[in-house]
């Protein structure tokens, strides 16, 4: 599904996240309420969720989130997914009227996974790549189809409209979750389309963006090379794939992946020790392209956890706060402040460094 | 005879009042143009020998030389320029090819003047250079496409192995400019400002002098197919080795350095007699194919124990992506690409002024093909043949290449006033003559200061530049053709060179 004419939107937003490292669920009303006092940040033209958790009986399926905007779409993508997926059950999202969400898609879930008759005519031994081949193809080639969530125990939200209202479309409070990220919106431009909105999301990994990207004409030629098309023409796309590449192809240790989003300087790569140095050097040479140059913010989501992330010289707002097994990640303090009694931590973490929390690791789900 | 001769294209005006007769200016020229006529008490002028090259000019203390065009009527013909008559006259007086130097004189439209660069407003911020870090840093060099780690002990180790690379501090190097076609201080003051400035100049074909040894970790050295000076202390002294099949001023042409011009330093230096002519054939002879070029970088690959990057330097020609594709794939480090403008110490005009494309095409449509292709980290580009500006620096940054070189104008920092004179060996300001009267006018303490300088001030614009754009590192505009709208292009040349018009948003 390719909407050129909305072109490429600059915005600003407000995001939110929270992980429960000991795997206890926390329900979606406090990430909205989370979000809910960051409404000087947002506008009513785009805001989502993303929770990790949510289809714990559904743990060995890939949730395929799907937006139609004709019942041809919807034709066309199920003749596909019933062709070369076992479908293990097909609905469609519950949702609630709201008043002020009015111009909803069809919106279905799929839980499924590839056969292996399917996987073996691509000679591919991986159901992820095969999933991730499989959404880019829908949303690249089937007209009014978009899979704005694929990945396992997890599930994305989003469309047009205010972060609550949004929340309570897709009943967000009936849902729980060991990890939540959020986003609301402030375009300079209307999208008028709902798979604008964030997270963006590909398999388990989903990513909330405050910014804009002043070095996106090379990130997306870079991530070209790898065969990621970028048909959303978001920056937030961008940082998607790219955390992707890193990540799950080139299997960089996140830590390491997160410097290559935002590299150190030189003249402190210079000042590092011999190990550290050859380490960096070697990173920025060949990872120059990747590096992800401007102003942004971001939370990324994954099945294990979650990392915040700012440029290296933090053009835009991120803090940090921890209270028992419980991290928060917030565009403003306040935010944290209006779900968390007294933190026992507050930090405003540096550009370019990482906030990595993560799952105890006893902790299965 | 004299009736087919053509008029002086210059005249050399001297104000009787101002001149002291101090006969200076007839020192300073180069090309004999000004004497002293002591029957008159006067200086007088040969015209018709005149380059314009203004030397006179600015040595004359009193300020009484004017150099004028001469401007005399020829009957108006859109068919028959002017300069084209004057060829017939002078090819049918001669029956030669016509030399010229520097590079295309032709007003070919210069695609660089129709792009202009983007800079943030309010959605995201400019970065301002003066408060900020600005990073220029470039590295040269095969990169491998991804890297892999391994946790030893709680530390995270790199497991990859990644080819050497020359880095540089500006994406700015100096072009490769032969001792012979310039003279020797000039190639120190090269050296030198390479060294201050942290980036690297280039021998040329002409062999490395024993005066520039000490600055060898900032210079690359050329093989090219006259094979001069190359020997393994050479190729072992060098921070890069560069084979040169192409030179954007002469595509498929070889190089001719008269016996005149090969005097003990020269001759020295390229590892020939003295007084002979240096002939550098047109076609190396032990490259006829991709695969022959793959055994030379091998080769000096070997030489060299893979301690350095190779450099392939060819023109641009109108197969240029896939001969590029072709070099990365025989194993090259670095392709530099020498667009139509590039110049020369000596060409023919006809070549010079008609064969290969502009780098600003090649540069766009290679960097495009070798991603395609997925070769594009396995080497870095150098685009030259007339960067003129940082402006142009930028574009072509933005258009794909890794680095630009800039020759002429190093060279016009020099003093050099593109007269393009440059293969009579008489320049006035000493840059490409080897006569010592000549060629010691260039102080290389001088000029690698006034070198240093350029660069200094073509890196703060750069840094200008990336901040408007909201960006701190180069980097992040390599290959960023977003960032550039054109103005005035066809549609078919803006497809080519991947570059939206402007008006058009993200």
């Amino acid at each position: 599904m390719t909407y050129a004419s909305e072109g490429h939107i600059p915005s600003g937003c407000a995001i939110a996240a929270l992980i429960d490292r000991s795997g206890q669920r926390v329900p979606g009303s406090v990430i909205v309420q989370l979000m809910a006092s960051m409404r000087e940040r947002v506008t009513d033209l785009g805001a989502g969720y993303a929770g990790y958790g949510i289809y714990p009986e559904m743990r060995n399926y890939y949730a395929f989130h799907i937006m139609y905007a004709s019942g041809a779409a919807q034709v066309q993508t199920e003749e596909l997914l019933h062709r070369h997926f076992y479908v293990e059950r097909d609905e469609v999202i519950p949702t609630r009227q709201v008043e002020s969400i009015t111009d909803s898609p069809l919106l279905r879930r799929y839980f499924l996974r590839p056969t292996s008759i399917a996987l073996a005519e691509k000679r591919l031994k991986d159901d992820d790549e095969y999933v991730r081949q499989t959404v880019m193809h829908i949303n690249a080639d089937i007209d009014g189809a978009y899979v704005f969530s694929s990945g396992r125990n997890m599930g994305v939200f989003k469309g047009v409209g205010f972060p609550e209202s949004i929340a309570e479309f897709y009943r967000l409070h009936e849902y729980k979750a060991y990890s939540w990220i959020a986003h609301g919106r402030f375009p300079t431009n209307t999208p008028g389309w709902w798979g604008g909105a964030h997270p963006f999301s590909m398999l388990n990994w989903s990513i909330v963006h405050n910014g804009e990207i002043s070095s996106y004409g090379i990130n997306r030629r870079y991530l070209e090379m790898f065969g990621y098309k970028c048909t959303l023409m978001t920056d937030t796309e961008v940082m998607a794939y790219l955390v992707d590449l890193l990540i799950r192809v080139h299997e960089l240790p996140l830590y390491l992946a997160c410097k290559v989003m935002a590299p150190p300087f030189w003249d402190q790569i210079d000042r590092m020790d011999e190990h550290d140095r050859g380490t960096f050097e070697k990173l920025r040479q060949v990872y120059a392209s990747a590096a992800v140059n401007g102003p942004f913010g971001i939370v990324c989501g994954y099945a294990r956890g979650m990392f915040g992330l700012n440029d290296r010289v933090k053009l835009r707002p991120m803090i940090a706060a921890e209270k028992g097994d419980l991290v928060y990640i917030a565009s403003e303090e306040s935010a944290i402040h209006s779900v968390c009694d007294s933190p026992d931590r507050v930090w405003n973490p540096r550009g370019g460094e990482p906030v990595i929390a993560e799952l105890y690791r006893e902790v299965m789900v | 005879m004299k009736r087919y001769e053509t008029p002086p294209e210059f005249r050399v005006r001297i104000d009787k009042d101002l001149c002291t007769r101090c006969k200076r200016c007839t020192m300073q020229c180069g090309f004999g143009v000004l004497s002293y006529n002591a029957e008159e008490d006067a200086i007088a002028a040969r015209h018709n020998k005149c380059v314009a090259c203004h030397r006179c000019m600015v040595y004359c203390p009193n300020s009484a030389i004017t150099i004028e065009r001469n401007t005399h009527a020829y009957q108006d013909s859109g068919t028959w320029p002017v300069y084209l008559r004057e060829r017939v006259y002078k090819q049918a007086a001669t029956g030669g090819v016509l030399l010229t130097g520097m590079g295309n004189a032709m007003e070919y439209e210069t695609i660089f003047d129709h792009l202009v660069l983007d800079a943030c407003q309010v959605t995201n911020p400019s970065l301002d250079p003066l408060r900020e870090p600005m990073e220029l840093r470039t590295y040269l060099g095969a990169k491998p496409k991804s890297l892999s780690f391994e946790m030893v002990k709680g530390r995270c180790d790199l497991k990859t192995c990644v080819a050497p690379q020359i880095r540089l501090e500006t994406p700015i190097v100096f072009a490769p400019m032969s001792l012979g076609a310039v003279s020797l201080p000039v190639q120190k003051s090269l050296a030198m400002a390479a060294e201050m400035a942290g980036t690297y100049m280039d021998t040329g074909e002409g062999g490395l002098h024993a005066e520039l040894y000490p600055y060898a970790k900032n210079i690359v050295v050329q093989v090219a197919s006259g094979r001069f000076g190359v020997d393994e202390e050479y190729l072992k002294a060098a921070a890069g080795i560069e084979i040169k099949i192409g030179q954007g001023a002469k595509p498929g042409i070889g190089g001719h350095l008269p016996g005149e011009k090969v005097d003990d330093q020269v001759a020295a230096t390229r590892m020939i007699p003295p007084g002979t002519d240096a002939l550098s054939p047109a076609p190396h002879h032990d490259i006829y194919s991709i695969e022959d070029l793959r055994q030379l970088i091998f080769a000096l690959k070997e030489a060299v124990e893979y301690s350095k990057p190779i450099s392939v330097k060819i023109a641009a020609v109108h197969n240029v992506a896939a001969i590029a594709c072709g070099i990365a794939r025989a194993g090259a480090d670095v392709i530099f690409i020498d667009g139509f403008r590039g110049s020369t110490g000596a060409a023919p005009t006809v070549i010079r002024d008609h064969v290969g494309i502009p780098i600003e095409i090649a540069i766009a449509v290679v960097d495009e093909r070798l991603r395609r292709e997925g070769l594009r980290n396995s080497v870095s580009l150098i685009a030259a043949g007339s960067i003129r500006s940082s402006a142009d620096a930028a574009k072509a940054i933005a258009l794909g290449a890794d680095a630009v070189a800039i020759g002429t104008a190093a060279l016009i920092a020099l003093g050099c006033r593109v007269c393009m004179k440059c293969y009579t060996g008489n320049c006035s300001w000493g840059i490409t003559s080897q006569r010592p009267e000549l060629s010691r006018r260039i102080d290389p303490r001088e000029g690698a200061v006034r070198l240093a300088n350029l660069l200094h001030a073509w890196s703060r614009e750069l840094k200008e530049i990336l901040g408007a754009l909201g960006v701190n590192s180069i980097e992040s505009l390599r290959g960023s053709r977003e960032r550039l709208r054109g103005i005035g292009l066809d549609k078919t040349t803006l497809d080519i060179i991947g570059v939206k018009p402007a008006g058009v948003g993200y």
